[in-house]
This record gives C-alpha cells, structure tokens and sequence, in this order.
C-alpha cells in the first residue's frame, strides 16, 4: 500500500501510525504464540521467565518439559486416543461430506437451503448446547463412553467444514473441461480420474484438515461424553490447566503450534495447487 | 408459425420434447438428494435427535407421576382449599412404602426440592419411617413431618402431577411458580441466571467491538497490499487460527497471570510495584482479553474478503472530486465495508456467547459465562432439566443470530481459511 505522491504531510504521518497499529495488532495476534516457545525450555516449574532465562544462562533452559510429556504414558496415551478419534471421524466426515456435495452442488437439488443449514448447523450451535444434547441422547442408546460415540460425535461437527470447503470448490469447477475431456476421447472413467479429480482434491483435503482439526482440539463434547479410557489430548491438558498446572502443558503447546504451522504449510500449498491447476494463477 | 408451435417438439425416440426433459430433472432431482441422503440421515441421527432430546427434556416432568401414581389419582378430584382426605395421605404411604422398598425416590426428592426446600430431607425421613406408621395416615405423616400438614405441599404435588412443566424454564430465568401457580422472582440471594445471560451478552459485545476495532485496520492493510505482501501477512491472521484452543487459552495465562510475562516484565521495568501486580486473569478483563485474540481472526477474514471486492479507484475517485481523506473514506469506503462488518460481527458473536472454555479457565468468579451454568448444572448439580431450559434458551438466541446472519450474508459464503 504505497502512499499516493500527491500525500499531504499529515496523511503521511497518518500513514505510518496506521502501520504501526496494523503492527501492534499482528503482535497481538502472534506474541503469545511465540512466547510460549521459550518458555517451554524453562528448567523450572513456572510459566514466566527466570533470571537465568533472561540472561541466556543455559542453566535457565532445560528439556525437561519434554521429556516428562514423551515419558508420560497418561499423555502419550491422549495422543494415541486423540489420533484414533480425529483419523477416524475425519475419514467418516469426509466421505459423508465430500457425496453430499457432490449432491448439493447439482443444479436441481431441491430445498438446497434447508438442506444446507442442516448441514451447517453443528458448526453454529455452540459445542456446549451439541455436548449436552449428545450426552443425554447417547447414555441413552449405551453409546456415551465410548469410543464410537466420541468418533460419531465428532464426525457429526467436523461434516459443515467438509461440505462448506467441498462445496465451495465445485462451485468454482468448470464443468466444459469435462466435456472437452470426452472431446479429446477421454471415457468417462479417464476423464473423472484424470480431470475431475485432481481438481476436487485440494479441496477435499483441506476439508479434511478441517475435520481432523476439529477433532483433534476438541474439548467439551469429549469432556460430557468420553469416559476415562477416551481421554484425549485436549482433555488431558484441559485436566492440566485446571489442576495441576506444571509446563509440560506449554511443552505440550509448542508441539501444537509448530503441528498449526504444518497444517498451514500444507494448505497453503494445497490452495496453490487448486489455483495453477484451474490455471487462476500462472507458475 | 401457428401450425408448427400445434405440433410439440420431440426428440428422437419420439416423446415430447417437454416430457423427456422434465423426466431428465426428475433423474437429476433424485440423484441428488440419493448423494445428500447418506450424511443428512446421519446427521439426524447423530445430531439432531439430541437436539431434540434436549429440548424434550428442558420440559419433561415425568417424576411424581412415575413415583407417586396412588397420590396422584387420589388428588384427581381435590379442591386445593383445605387439606386433602384420609385416601391421599393412605396412597402417599403406600406410594412412599413402595419407593422405599425400590430405593427409587431420589429423583423424585430432588425434583420437588428444586420446586420446595427441604422436600429432599422431608421425603427420605418419611420414606424411612413409613412402615412403621400406622392408619389414620393422615395424622401420623403429619406427626413425621409436618411439611405434609401444609396446604402447599399437596398444591405442590398436584401441580407437578403433570407430565409437562415449564418450571425449568422459569428458573432458567430466576423465576418459579408460587403455589397459587404465579410466576414470581426467586429470592435474591439465588438470582443467579439473568446475571450470567446478560453478561454473557454484554460482554460478547465487547467481544465482538474490540474484534472490530482491532481487526478493521489489519483487514485494511491485508486487502490493499500487493498479494506478495499480504500473503505473507496472513499467515500471522491464519496461524492463530489454526492453533488449538487450549494453547491460546493457556498462553493467555502464562502472560496474564499475576507471576506471568506481563507482571514480570512491568515490575522489571519499574512501572508497577511488585506487591501491587495487576490481577488480569480470573476476572471479566482475563475472558475479554483471549477471547478477543481468540476469535479476532474471525472478524478479520470476512472483513477481509469483503474489502478485496472494493476497487481502490473508488477512493482515488472520491478524492478527485474533491473529499478530504477522511470524508471520502466515510462516506465512500465504509459504507461498502458494512457487509463484512456484519458477517464479521454477526460470527464473533454467535461464537462468543457460546463459548465455554475459555472463560471457565480464564474468566474466574466474576468472568463466567452461560455456558458455564449449563456445564454446572450438567456435571455438578446435576439438575439435568435445568441445564436443558438454559441450553435451550441460549439455543434460542444462537439461531436468532444465525437466521438474521444467513439472511444478510449467506452461510454458504464463509469462506474458510
């Protein structure tokens, strides 16, 4: 954003306080972030710095936190249920999702609105009033405590981001390339293989991250609904947060930053692909 | 040209042209719903039925007819006037012998203790001693316990007879039924609901307009950059985003909390005493705080979106033509910026007011929510009705949001990431 040369003095000057709050705010947004990484190398048990820290003692910094979270078999089990949990409901959420926008984007769908809202619907209401309900419908059918009511559940609020994402990118699918594929004496099977879906995936994936994150950070429906042995890793920090708080949690939350940054990094990516490959955006 | 318009077009097996293609979008038509039907059968299943349930059970009262059905039908014909006879104080006995022997008056005492105090220890003091009690009944439950001498008592048992009740909604909201059936305020040390739902409000609010002060500029400066730069810039927007909740919730304590990184470093630096750290966190301040970065993002990306489609001409043209910079971005750019103020708004609120963990770690005494009632009561009173009234109400309020947001914008417009 360049200042315009016919820019007064005063617009100027505006300019450049403008920047510094955007500045301010984009440290907002990412210090924290950013803060916990140090502290997670702290030799002693508090969230703050210590003095050695600050003067780069390397007595102040230790792996500790690491070791006691890769030791920790009540922690490395969280992540073995919350990889179990997320793997499998992503996988139901995505293949649900992905043929039910195959449906929704037909021309003559009927009643796509409502449809559609209903799809949506357990990404808006809040997970509290889903985590009630699920929890009195699922004791109800012996499926509270369990495994498979945890991933159903889940599979239940990760289905808006897949169709939302699905659907957005058959929205934007030039159906010609399909004909102009049977053209050039592609059959049906080649064509959907070769054109259509090296298309839809990018979105299929991204939706698919989508679901899995949604499960993988999900608190309070596994808190109303899972029983001791579903314990996941957002449980077991929740649980840590709240009573015994040592800094194996910001261990804990470094690990799923940088795993925030591989995500970021694969959509990113992912994004690029779906836009060379529709040809929106040269090289 | 008349002839030929007599004659329907057909295609080449001979059916009329109108025929085959209303045929063809009938196919198309079940095709598609054959695609949606396996996901909208499960999300019935899994998601709306709950629901449902919920709702159901926010106005179920299936306790005194289930565990007192003698005391029940005795009371059928009963005036409310004065007490009532022999036979329903002798179906009582019967009623509470028998419950006695199942062991299944608990839900039964709680349920008339959350409409009656000490209906809990009058029932299971007189469950204990009933089958020693000999008849005239009426006399001797009145000697165990004289709360069954009191006229308000049996009004009370009578009313909630019925298989429906409304009173979890109106406790929902601090009221309850007065015996002569009016709905009255509870007393005001246990007001505590209407409290939670407007602050809840408020301070999404707040929520909700810090967003957007903070999320304007950043929005602003994403949308007028050459892409090079703001994709970059995004990534500071997105990488939040993308970070679990919990890992926000938490760093906001290492930094808020009152050994944390702020207090530290303002004390190192002087500006406050060490004895008189700010107290930031467990408090309405800590809950506004991260949950203003938490869901900043969701203000900034709409707003984003929005202010992409604006063609910077417009302002150059407003300045042309002779607005200062200030006038020509209030009436030229911000009025074309309302729809992403609206998606923006309308989304942070929606989340705000539904969001419980954050202020259960961060918010404290003073800085809980709703939602925190609804989990209280859900896992700790265990006064499952009620949780379903508050859930329905907020329920209520959340879909309100979400039809005036659907109208304005459209919930197949958001756009993710």
């Amino acid at each position: 954003m360049a200042i315009p040369s016919y820019a007064t003095r005063g617009e100027r000057i505006w300019h450049y306080i403008f920047l510094g709050i955007c500045g301010l705010v984009f440290l907002f947004l990412v210090g924290p972030l950013l803060i916990i990484i140090p502290l997670s190398f702290n030799a002693e048990p508090y969230f703050t710095f210590s003095k050695e820290m600050v003067t780069f003692d390397p007595a102040g910094y230790s792996l500790r936190w690491y070791q006691d979270f890769f030791t920790s078999s009540a922690w490395l089990n969280a992540i073995k249920n919350s990889f179990i949990i997320g793997i499998a409901s992503t996988f139901l959420a995505t293949v649900l999702g992905t043929v039910a926008a195959l449906g929704l984007s037909s021309r003559h769908m009927p009643a796509r609105g409502a449809i559609m809202a209903l799809l949506i619907s357990p990404m808006i209401v809040p997970l509290i009033i889903s985590a009630a309900a699920m929890f009195f419908f699922f004791s109800k059918v012996n499926l509270a405590q369990t495994y498979l009511g945890v991933i159903l559940a889940h599979t239940a609020l990760g289905i808006p981001f897949v169709v939302i994402t699905v659907t957005a990118t058959l929205s934007s699918f030039d159906t010609t390339l399909i004909r102009a594929a049977h053209s050039l004496g592609a059959n049906p099977t080649r064509t959907f293989f070769k054109v259509v879906l090296p298309l839809v995936t990018p979105g299929v994936v991204s939706g698919a991250l989508f679901a899995f994150i949604t499960s993988f950070d999900e608190v309070v429906v596994v808190l109303f609904i899972a029983g001791p042995e579903q314990r996941t890793m957002p449980i077991q920090m929740w649980s840590g947060i709240r009573e015994q708080i040592s800094p194996t949690i910001l261990a804990v939350a470094t690990l799923l930053v940088l795993l925030s940054m591989l995500l970021l990094t694969t959509l990113e990516l992912l994004r690029r692909r779906g836009e060379r490959l529709r040809g929106l955006s040269p090289g | 040209m008349s002839e030929s318009s007599a004659a329907p077009l057909r295609t080449a097996d001979g059916v009329p042209l109108k025929v085959s293609l209303r045929r063809a979008v009938r196919r198309s038509r079940i095709k598609a719903l054959l695609l949606v039907a396996p996901l909208l059968v499960f999300l019935i299943i899994a998601f709306v039925m709950p629901i449902l349930e919920m709702l159901w059970r926010s106005v179920d009262n299936p306790e005194v007819s289930t565990h007192l059905p003698r005391t029940v039908s005795a009371l059928e014909g009963w005036n409310g006037e004065s007490l009532p006879d022999e036979a329903a104080f002798a179906a009582l006995a019967e009623d509470l012998r028998q419950g006695q022997q199942e062991r299944n008056l608990g839900l039964l005492s709680s349920r008339l203790n959350y409409e009656k105090s000490g209906m809990r220890s009058t029932i299971s003091r007189t469950a204990r001693r009933v089958g020693s009690l000999e008849p005239p009944y009426r006399e001797s439950l009145i000697e165990t316990n004289d709360t069954w001498g009191e006229l308000d008592t049996w009004k009370l048992i009578k009313r909630e007879a019925s298989p429906y009740t409304i009173s979890y909604y109106l406790s929902a909201i601090d009221r309850q039924l007065s015996p002569d059936g009016e709905i009255v305020k509870v007393p005001e040390h246990m007001q505590i609901h209407a409290t939670l739902f407007w602050r809840t409000l408020w301070m999404s609010a707040v929520i909700t307009g810090l967003t957007l002060v903070l999320g304007f500029p950043v929005a602003f400066l994403l949308a007028n950059l050459p892409m090079r730069h703001s994709n970059l810039l995004m990534i500071l927007v997105l990488l939040p985003f993308w970070t679990s909740l919990l890992v926000r919730t938490t760093t906001w304590i290492a930094i808020l909390q009152s050994q944390g990184v702020l207090n530290d470093v303002m004390v190192a630096l002087g500006v406050i005493a060490d004895e008189a750290r700010w107290q930031m966190i467990h408090n309405k301040m800590g809950t506004i705080i991260a949950m203003t970065h938490i869901l900043l993002p969701f203000m900034i990306l709409p707003l984003y979106s929005v202010m992409k489609t604006i063609p910077p001409s417009y302002m150059r043209a407003a300045r042309s033509l002779g607005g200062k910079p200030f006038l020509s971005f209030r009436r030229v750019y911000f009025p074309l910026t309302i729809p992403g103020i609206a998606a923006g708004g309308i989304l942070v609120f929606i989340l705000s007011i539904g969001y419980y963990i954050t202020p259960a770690l961060v918010g404290g005494q003073s800085g809980r929510f709703i939602t925190n009632y609804i989990a209280y009561h859900m896992q700790t009173s265990l006064n499952w009705g009620l949780a379903a009234a508050i859930a329905s109400i907020l329920l209520f309020v959340v879909i309100i949001c979400y039809l005036v947001f659907n109208r304005l914008i459209g919930v197949d417009k958001v756009k993710l990431g």
